[in-house]
């Protein structure tokens, strides 16, 4: 079974269909998403309880499990470059079956892949991604499954969803059709089958970085 | 001496026009930020679905759903807009990103650029890096000149690529390479950091390259 999570970080990921997946006890689950949470959230949870055969994603160097389990030959990985990854899902979700981008063209990327010169360029051809299942997490949802989401934790869900077979969105404000304005939504119910209502859902930081009330330039600040 | 890794970053914050939508890597990359010229408008991007990003935050102001694409919390400014991960690689790859700084493990005189993963050892990913390198207008490459006295600047990369011919410039501690990627004219050593020496330089670098007639 295939499935997509949402998700950048352990920001915007759907944690508590996750936990519903592990408590599922469901197998060989080969699971697209951009990282693989952290030791003990987010997927890191399936990792836990081995339920995950493969991972398609871009980077998964925060996960000590992932490490283990993969050097034991437990764990497959896909890397995709995060723009491809990306692509493929909305490919998918759109219609698309496959695409050309320039990028990985002429790296290990491409390998086994069809590359072609167009105008000039080279790329590579890259598939669009389809799911059995897709989960995502939203901040405010109707019961007609429109959803809005909230600053950077929308990342990879907008396009997660439309690629789902069958989409199921957490969300953390359930409201009445009406209540969003039609301008606002972005992703409309028609892609979303199933809504489970999470009001107090628990969120986690990956890298706490603040400054002190005292001036400080523009920009990011000090590097971590 | 040569160039501390503030020194390199502020160089490179050389490279930065007014206007310019930039995308800053982890490390050094990072430091760029802190020196952007006071009265010039430049917007970062962040992969993760974010353009225009302020400050880390104040301590008690950190939000979860408020993070760059090295997962650290940060803050919203008055030009800030959010969007999803395929619209923001359709800002990079379709080439409306005008600047990318970031880190690498090997640059090659030819532009090719090796910077995700060593054969043999655990792989994290590349991220975003492929698709900046292949779509951004001009990538600089900020690195140390040389990793435990081995070359990284190369004749050809010895690591699986992260792109071919897709660095402009390269900034490392002991100067600054300009590489003509698409025209095939090689790197030209085009500074030198105060205190390094054309022969250091020589001594330290395995790509040829021609010396600007300005050194």
């Amino acid at each position: 079974m295939l499935i997509m999570a949402g998700g950048f970080g352990l920001c915007g990921v759907p944690e508590q269909l996750i936990l519903a997946i592990r408590d599922s006890g469901v197998k060989n689950l080969t699971v697209v998403s951009n990282n693989c949470g952290i030791d003990g959230v987010g997927l890191g949870l399936l990792l836990d309880t081995k339920q995950i055969k493969k991972m398609v994603s871009s980077y998964v160097g925060e996960n000590k499990t992932f490490a283990q389990q993969y050097l034991a030959g437990e764990l497959e990985i896909e890397f995709n470059p995060q723009g491809t990854l990306a692509e493929r899902i909305r490919a998918g979700g759109a219609g698309i079956p496959a695409f050309f981008t320039r990028t990985g063209a002429g790296t290990q990327i491409a390998e086994g892949k069809e590359q072609r010169q167009i105008d000039g360029g080279l790329y590579v051809m890259e598939r669009g991604l389809v799911a059995d299942l897709s989960i995502v997490h939203a901040w405010m949802g109707d019961t007609e499954g429109n959803l809005v989401y909230r600053k950077t934790a929308r990342n990879f869900n907008p396009m997660m969803a439309t690629a789902g077979k069958v989409t199921v969105a957490e969300i953390e404000h359930l409201v009445q059709p009406g209540d969003i304005n039609p301008d606002h939504i972005i992703t409309p119910g028609v892609y979303v089958k199933r809504l489970v209502h999470v009001p107090n859902a628990v969120k986690h930081i990956e890298q706490r970085t603040v400054r002190k009330r005292t001036a400080a330039p523009a920009g990011t600040g000090e590097e971590v | 001496m040569a160039w501390t890794r503030d020194q390199m970053a502020e160089r490179a914050a050389q490279e930065l026009r007014d206007g310019f939508y930039v995308n800053l890597g982890i490390g050094i990359p990072t430091l760029v930020s802190n020196y952007i010229p006071a009265g010039m408008s430049v917007q970062l991007q962040s992969e993760n679905g974010m353009l225009g990003f302020g400050p880390f935050p104040y301590e008690g102001e950190e939000d979860p759903d408020l993070i760059n694409a090295g997962k650290q919390t940060v803050t919203e400014i008055l030009t800030t807009s959010y969007f999803s991960s395929a619209d923001s690689f359709a800002m990079i790859r379709g080439g409306h990103i005008d600047l990318s700084i970031l880190g690498a493990m090997q640059v090659a005189e030819n532009g090719d650029l090796a910077n995700w993963m060593i054969p043999g050892k655990m792989v994290k990913g590349m991220g975003g890096a492929m698709d900046l390198v292949a779509g951004v207008k001009k990538v600089v490459v900020v690195m140390e000149h040389s990793a435990k006295n081995e070359p990284k600047l190369l004749k050809h990369c010895t690591l699986p690529l992260t792109g071919a011919g897709v660095v402009d410039m390269v900034i490392t501690d002991l100067g600054v390479f300009a590489i003509d990627k698409k025209g095939g004219g090689g790197m030209t050593l085009i500074e030198l950091a105060p205190g390094a020496t054309l022969d250091e330089v020589r001594n330290k670098t395995e790509a040829s390259y021609r010396t600007s007639n300005a050194l």
